[in-house]
Formats: structure tokens, C-alpha cells, sequence
């Protein structure tokens, strides 16, 4: 008995024109042209998108959740960097 | 003769496209001028906010207050982080990293003309934000519906970070404005130098512009550059009234019957003069991004090293 040894493979779907592809799901394929073809079919049956990125899923580096913390700044301490923290009179308030 | 054609088909469907507001992604066919032309706007839009953090990063280690500081930085480091956005835009139409810092070291690419005025007091950095940024801002938000995808999605995240800047600016303004004696025309000398130069970002009236025309057939530019320095204008004077400073244009006034204001005319020679590098800092501007690059020579060349030494180790342990 052979068993399956195809790759995994990570896909992204463009919407429409003019949006980001989102990444929507994962599949089992041979090689780019196949992963491609079967994302089509997988994924694209109600018409949601007119694009398809495939990415090996081991090409894809991704940081931990748990790790948020440290190694993403949540920048709670920086309000700063948001238009809401500056105070503006009404009159010219519509900044 | 097929060729020809084929090639004029091509350009009627990219055409069509374009009317039908459906956007040009990287992977599309287009016509090379498209390519070519979107190049130079969005690498020049790249630079120009390199080259920004130089006017402001002059006044990070003398702001008034820590408070101050904290609130420059961010605002220098988003620049930064702009002009790698759209860098990358740029990147997606097939011209090199090397290709876009070469050009504009070379002089052959531009940057806002804008940076190359001086910053000469902690005012000139509450001038930068409210009306540099307030002029940028008008332009970015007109190229959230730019053709190009790439283009229009880093618009919309440059527009997202960038709405604090503007508000920065003019709170600074706000306080020197109502401060002592001396504050106020430190204001008011900051507005006079930076209002004129704010309305040249727009670019030389539609008339003279050199690529108007073609970019608003493409839907590179959405919006005339007199249409976009006339809605800048118009929302600047009531901001300018509630500081309770002189307007620097004299000729400013009300148009009941065009429902805008009308003004002065700018000095374009100091315009063309600037962009043809004889503003105050142009030399300097690009002396300090090419030491800079220079600096960095060691990391590039770290990077380089290690890069090697790992390819060569998973050559002798392919696992």
C-alpha cells in the first residue's frame, strides 16, 4: 500500500480586484500547478474570489501566539499614536 | 502588422478596465508607459518620505517635552515605515530595491521639494505636521482609489497610521499660538514660511503639469492637482482663523458664486528653483541618505556573509 506523501499547501484568495488575498485554507498537493488547480476546486465553487495564491506550507514563518507579549508590542503605552488622542476644539476638530 | 494589433487590443481592453474602475493588479498585462509612469510617482512618493524624516528628526533630542518626543519618533518612525510600503508597491512592477535608492541618490528620481526646506525652530515642526501632512493627507486619500491595487491598498494603510499626524502638528500649533508673545510669532513665523511651500506639493497648475493628463486618463491621479490645492486651501483658513494668526496670503478671499476661496498666486520660480536644486538643503538632504547608506555598508555586508555561511552548511548537511 502506498502511502499519501504530498505536500501541504496554504491558500490565499483574492476577493475581488482591488482587496488582499485572505488566507482561507490548506491542501494536500503534488507541486504548485496542482495545489493551484485544487484550490480552484476547493475553494472557489461560489464564486468567492477572482485571484489564488498557493504557499508551501512550510515556506510560510509564523510567530507564536503565546509569545505575543513580548515579541508583538501591543503599544498600549504609546496611545500617541492614534488621531483620538489629541483633543482638538470643535471648530477645527475635523481633522 | 499582427503584432501592432494585437498589442493596440491589448491597450483598448487595459483601457476599458481602467473606465470600469476595475483595478491593474501586479500580474496584469499593461502598457509599458503605465509601467513606467507609475514607477517614477509611486518611487517619488517612496523618497519623499524618506527623505521627510530628516526635517523632523532634526527636532527629536530638543523637543519641548518628553511628551513631545515620544510623539515625533512615533510619527518619524511611520515615515520610515511609509516609505518601505511603497517601496514594495513599487517593487511589484519589476524595478529593484538598488535600482529605486540609486536614482534617487543620483538625483535622476525626485522627492517632495518640500524636505528640502529647513526646520529652524520647534514651530517649523508643528508646521510640518499640520499643513505638510495636511497636504500629503489630501493627496493620499484622493490615491485610495488610484488604478493600481498595490498602489491603492498602501494608500489606505498609509491614510489609517498616518491621521494622527496631521492633529500632532496643529496641537502644537495650538499651544504656541495661545502662549506668550514670543510663542505666537514663532507660530505665525512657521506658518509664513510653510504655507506657500505646502501648496506647491500639489505640483505645478494642471495646465503646465507634465503628466496630468495621461495619469488622470489612467487613473493614476484621481483628482487634478488644482482640485486637490483648491480643497486644501479651503479647509487651511478656518484652521488658520481659530489659531487667531494672519493668513500669509493676502489675496485670500471668499468666492460666494464658486463656493471656494479665492488666492494669491504662487511663486512658481521658487518652486522650479527648489525642484531644481537650489532650495536651502537639497545638497544636504541627499549627502546625509548617502552617508547613512554608507554607514550601513557593514550590516549589508554582515547579512551577505551569513547568508553564505548557512547556504554552504546546508550543503554539506542537506537534513
Amino acid at each position: 500500500m502506498t502511502r499519501e506523501t504530498l505536500e501541504l499547501f496554504e491558500v490565499f484568495v483574492r476577493p475581488r480586484r482591488g482587496l488582499d488575498h485572505k488566507h482561507v485554507g490548506s491542501l494536500h498537493a503534488q507541486d504548485h500547478a496542482q495545489a493551484l488547480e485544487y484550490a480552484r476546486d476547493c475553494y472557489t465553487r461560489r464564486g468567492e474570489g477572482v485571484s489564488i495564491w498557493v504557499v508551501r506550507s512550510t515556506d510560510i514563518c509564523a510567530s507564536q501566539e503565546e509569545d505575543v507579549e513580548s515579541f508583538i508590542d501591543p503599544s498600549e503605552d504609546k496611545p500617541y499614536r492614534l488621531a483620538t488622542y489629541y483633543r482638538l476644539p470643535d471648530p477645527v476638530d475635523n481633522m | 502588422m499582427g503584432g501592432n494589433s494585437d498589442q493596440a487590443e491589448l491597450e483598448r481592453q487595459f483601457q476599458q478596465r481602467i473606465d470600469d474602475d476595475i483595478k491593474i493588479e501586479p500580474k496584469d498585462w499593461m502598457p509599458d508607459a503605465y509601467r513606467e509612469n507609475l514607477i517614477r510617482q509611486i518611487s517619488q512618493h517612496a523618497h519623499s518620505e524618506v527623505i521627510g524624516m530628516q526635517p523632523e528628526g532634526n527636532y527629536i533630542t530638543r523637543a519641548p517635552s518628553l511628551r513631545r518626543k515620544l510623539i515625533l519618533l512615533s510619527k518619524v518612525q511611520d515615515e520610515a515605515g511609509h516609505g518601505l510600503y511603497l517601496y514594495s508597491a513599487s517593487e511589484t512592477l519589476g524595478i529593484s530595491r538598488l535600482e529605486l535608492i540609486e536614482a534617487l541618490q543620483s538625483g535622476a528620481a525626485k522627492y517632495a521639494s518640500i524636505f528640502n526646506y529647513p526646520t529652524q525652530t520647534w514651530g517649523d515642526v508643528g508646521a510640518i505636521g499640520w499643513l505638510v501632512d495636511g497636504a500629503a493627507i489630501c493627496n493620499q486619500v484622493s490615491l485610495q482609489r488610484t488604478s493600481y491595487g498595490p498602489y491603492a491598498r498602501g494608500m489606505i494603510r498609509i491614510c489609517k497610521e498616518e491621521s494622527f499626524h496631521q492633529r500632532q502638528g496643529y496641537e502644537i500649533m495650538l499651544a504656541l499660538a495661545r502662549g506668550s508673545d514670543e510663542q505666537r510669532q514663532m507660530a505665525q513665523d512657521s506658518l509664513n514660511r510653510f504655507y506657500w511651500p505646502a501648496l506647491m506639493m500639489f505640483g505645478p497648475h494642471d495646465g503646465e503639469s507634465a503628466h496630468s493628463a495621461q495619469s488622470m486618463r489612467w487613473k493614476i491621479k484621481r483628482e487634478t492637482n488644482d482640485a486637490l490645492r483648491q480643497k486644501f486651501i479651503d479647509q487651511t483658513v478656518p484652521q488658520i482663523e481659530f489659531l487667531g494668526l494672519d493668513h500669509p496670503d493676502r489675496d485670500i478671499s471668499w468666492n460666494e458664486s464658486r463656493g471656494h476661496y479665492d488666492h494669491g498666486e504662487i511663486d512658481w520660480h521658487e518652486f522650479y528653483s527648489v525642484i531644481n536644486g537650489n532650495g536651502h538643503c537639497n545638497r544636504q538632504r541627499l549627502q546625509h541618505h548617502i552617508r547613512a547608506h554608507q554607514e550601513g555598508e557593514w550590516v549589508r555586508d554582515a547579512l551577505a556573509a551569513y547568508q553564505e555561511k548557512q547556504r554552504q552548511r546546508d550543503c554539506q548537511d542537506p537534513d
